[in-house]
């Protein structure tokens, strides 16, 4: 009885996706005049890639957590991700189909999944926090705080985005990210004021990631940084110092060695086959 | 029966995959059900965007609508407006507690910065207690809680406001 989605569905489906034609199907598509396309499709890249990437780090995470229930939090906090992934990626192939890698002909991989799993790393529009290997439990939740607290900022000001697509996904967006916020927010308060080896890795976590703070701003578009203020001062730890972007930027292309090695590990079974079908 | 009635009225009785003693409709996943030029075109909403339970649902409609002998069938996704808990049936909420599970309560509409521990108001779906306690905001499913009942000990899950 499981497989009868499988067996019974379109003989057209590739072996490692949803067979959901069309995931913004029912939505106006149209593309307002004032957006430009090709400037449009890089931004949605841009989202899509960063929540993809974050999600298979937070992945990465199953079965390694302090306890199960925050086992079970990362493994959902990276399913909310890459469902918005999925979906920007689509807006962005839409938009600008000249982003999706070319596939041998008669291919069953649907555009969101050849922008996932066949595009090598300096193809890819995340910033350079979100690729970074997993450190322990500080990292995660040092990093989730950071990303949260950008993404759900600019999010609430795309629910009035001229692209209806990219508003809906917001309006969907805001309240997932809410909850991520609201988790590694606790956790950053409760290691900083938890034991002298909770609060000093939490210390560390921050020392080592704070750099990539300029970066995300950036694409972020961050105008302030009242909410993380108001986390550091719960946890009573010193906003650290503002730091100015060194290197490229992921939006650029320009990426650290992990991206590689995560995609590797992402990409290789979906890129063994390419015309794979059920 | 008009052809539409019987759709929708076959489509009313498909249930969650991840929440069997709800049907779609109680849960307020499925959005509408029309014909157009023979088709029954239906439409459902994701509970959370990840959610990987949609292509089960869209799965089990196509085939709960065949069996009723409509030949062809489109389910569509419908991402505006977003799924919220308050959209979840007086009797989708009934079902939920004779089966254990605490229903949601009212959405929270300012995303404002919360770094205490959610308060909610429950009262365990098994004994009734009020005296409850959170153990993870999240649960097997990315749409629930699950808590603990310092009355009768028991642990249950609750639907999260979203």
């Amino acid at each position: 009885m499981a497989f009868d989605g499988l067996l019974e569905g379109n003989s057209d489906q590739w072996a490692f996706g949803t067979d959901f034609d069309d995931p913004l199907a029912g939505l106006d598509v149209a593309l307002p005049a004032a957006l430009d396309p090709l400037e449009h499709a890089r931004f949605c890249l841009g989202l899509a890639d960063d929540a993809l990437i974050l999600s298979q780090r937070l992945a990465e995470w199953c079965s390694r957590a302090p306890d199960l229930e925050d086992d079970v939090a990362l493994a959902n906090l990276a399913l909310d991700l890459l469902g918005q992934a999925r979906l920007l990626l689509g807006r962005a192939a839409l938009v600008d189909p000249a982003v999706v890698p070319v596939l041998p002909a008669g291919s069953p991989v649907p555009a969101e999944d050849a922008l996932a799993f066949f595009r090598d790393a300096a193809a890819f529009r995340n910033v350079q926090l979100v690729e970074l290997p997993n450190g322990d439990f500080a990292h995660v939740i040092v990093r989730l705080l950071m990303f949260s607290v950008a993404r759900l900022e600019l999010f609430q000001q795309l629910l009035s985005s001229a692209d209806p697509v990219l508003a809906a996904v917001a309006a969907r967006g805001v309240k997932e990210l809410a909850y991520q916020r609201d988790w590694a927010g606790r956790w950053f308060v409760t290691l900083a004021r938890g034991t002298s080896e909770s609060r000093r890795r939490v210390l560390a976590a921050l020392a080592g990631l704070w750099v990539h703070q300029a970066e995300l701003a950036e694409a972020y578009g961050l105008s302030g940084g009242a909410v993380l203020e108001r986390v550091f001062l719960a946890g009573g730890v010193a906003q650290p110092d503002s730091v100015v972007r060194v290197g490229g930027r992921g939006r650029d292309g320009m990426h650290t060695e992990a991206l590689s090695l995560l995609l590797a590990e992402m990409q290789v079974v979906a890129r063994a086959h390419p015309m794979g079908r059920w | 029966m008009s052809a539409l009635d019987r759709a929708r009225r076959v489509a009313a009785e498909v249930v969650d995959p991840e929440l069997p003693m709800l049907t779609l409709q109680d849960l307020g996943v499925l959005r509408s059900v029309e014909m157009e030029d023979g088709v029954v075109a239906v439409a459902i909403t994701p509970t959370y965007l990840g959610c990987p339970a949609l292509a089960t649902m869209r799965d089990d409609l196509v085939h709960r609508l065949q069996e009723a002998g409509f030949p062809s069938i489109g389910v569509r996704i419908e991402l505006d407006p977003p799924w919220s808990s308050d959209w979840i049936s007086e009797r989708g909420r009934l079902a939920l507690k004779q089966h254990g599970l605490s229903a949601p309560g009212a959405a929270p509409r300012p995303l404002v910065l919360n770094l205490g521990p959610t308060r909610r108001n429950l009262t365990c779906p098994r004994c009734g207690s009020g005296r409850t306690t959170v153990t993870s905001e999240f649960g097997a499913t990315a749409c629930k809680a699950l808590y603990r009942c310092d009355e009768c000990r028991e642990p249950f899950e609750h639907l999260k406001e979203i």
